[in-house]
């Protein structure tokens, strides 16, 4: 069974579709239904964020063993951690505008989540300022690896030192002490696990994809 | 290592001083620039908010250390670097590099503090404490700029590269700096300031261990 997890992302994200939107919530003022947006926000920056480090994993064993594959991996990952950053932003852009009344507000966690795009468009761009294979492979796997430890102290460190909108920090819980009766609950953590998965199978689909690519390539 | 490190850096020196229309090019950048922002500004002196005087200090700074910077790795000649390389340690290279840039930095932010405070005006109130924000800012700039250029020098069109691949992992440094030379500029108590400036430290702590590991794979290259 190496397809468990393709399985268990259709399973609980059709699981989240269907009772994310009609299962009970707890009433709160201001969020009212825009609350369930909790299912599709914040699991992408936990896809993200699961995604970027199979990344930066990806880069570190490149460069102690340059092999070609753990490159074309560390790549591809980025690529779906942008994808998720994107899709992250744009949902909780809307959510800002429905409950702060702005489409961006200056909060640390935007500006961190605006950022490490950022850098991480940088990489795609650097990557494609190379011909040869080698090089940029080794480079891109240097910068991938810099980036990323320069990133961890703004998105830690930066936020807990000033007070926030955003929920999670700066003496603002997240949704926990709301969520009484557990019943956001049974769909939240569903939902992270199953946005992870579905992360991780697009991944595979484009590794496959570029595979077969090549294979095409070396044939002609 | 010690000694391979301080003939590295004689190396740049000597090297510096002998074309000495670069330096006597960035100097005139970082002067050009202040003037540019004085003129644009239309001051006379303390007309401008605290918090602008600062941004634009800092903004000025950071876009004369890329200039400066960027070239560390690009002046010598393919063969020259080459050479280096069979003569020294990755290590050393990258470690006299980043001290190079940073006296480099010290002396260029200096300079421009120095005709910034003359022709903007000078509501620092605390200038200890701004000096010491202008050396730690040297010292993160320089070693961050410095592995950056090595990336970019690699690649073609590398100053555009230069710019989009530094933004944005400078930014947390950035942040730190301004929020310290803030607290200078507005006299504050020193110990206000104490968490800012040990995260900094610990980013430039991080930036240089990044450095040394990842140096010798840029190198190889």
């Amino acid at each position: 069974m190496k397809n468990w997890y393709k399985i268990l992302a259709v399973v609980l994200l059709a699981y989240v579709m269907i009772w994310g939107f009609l299962g009970p919530i707890p009433r709160q003022p201001v969020l009212h239904e825009t609350a369930r947006n909790l299912y599709f926000h914040v699991p992408m920056w936990f896809g993200m964020l699961a995604v970027l480090s199979v990344s930066v994993w990806n880069s570190v064993q490149y460069l102690r063993t340059s092999d070609m594959l753990h490159d074309t991996k560390s790549a591809e990952y980025a690529n779906t951690g942008i994808l998720f950053g994107i899709v992250g932003i744009a949902t909780g852009s809307i959510w800002a505008r429905y409950t702060w009344g702005a489409w961006w507000t200056n909060d640390v966690k935007l500006n961190g989540a605006a950022i490490g795009l950022l850098i991480y468009f940088a990489y795609v761009i650097l990557r494609g300022s190379f011909n040869d294979e080698q090089q940029r492979a080794r480079i891109s796997s240097i910068y991938n690896i810099f980036a990323v430890a320069l990133l961890i102290p703004l998105l830690i460190i930066l936020p807990r030192m000033t007070d926030s909108l955003h929920p999670g920090n700066g003496g603002n819980p997240g949704f926990k002490p709301m969520d009484t009766e557990h019943t956001m609950r049974v769909v939240f953590y569903p939902a992270c696990i199953g946005w992870i998965c579905l992360g991780f199978w697009i991944t595979n689909l484009r590794l496959r994809l570029k595979n077969l690519e090549q294979i095409h390539q070396e044939n002609n | 290592m010690l000694r391979e490190i301080k003939a590295l850096i004689d190396k740049e020196i000597r090297l510096e001083l002998r074309q000495k229309y670069a330096l006597n090019g960035m100097i005139l950048y970082i002067v050009s620039t202040v003037y540019v922002c004085y003129l644009s500004f239309r001051l006379k002196s303390n007309e401008i908010d605290k918090i602008t005087w600062n941004t634009l200090f800092w903004i000025i700074l950071l876009f004369t250390a890329m200039n400066a910077i960027a070239k560390s790795f690009t002046q010598e000649r393919f063969g020259r670097l080459l050479y280096y390389y069979t003569l020294a340690s990755p290590v050393g290279i990258i470690l006299s590099k980043i001290v190079y840039n940073m006296l480099l930095m010290l002396v260029l932010a200096l300079i421009g503090f120095g005709v910034y405070a003359i022709v903007m005006g000078n509501p620092v109130e605390d200038i200890g404490l701004y000096l010491l924000s202008i050396f730690l800012g040297a010292v993160g700039f320089s070693s961050t700029l410095t592995m950056v250029a090595g990336i970019a020098s690699k690649a073609e069109n590398s100053s555009t590269l230069m710019a989009i691949l530094s933004f944005p992992i400078i930014i947390p440094m950035l942040v730190m700096l301004l929020k310290i030379s803030k607290n200078a500029l507005d006299g504050l108590d020193r110990a206000s300031s104490l968490d800012e400036i040990l995260t900094l430290l610990a980013i430039d702590a991080i930036v240089l261990v990044l450095s040394v590991i990842l140096f010798p794979y840029l190198w190889r290259s």
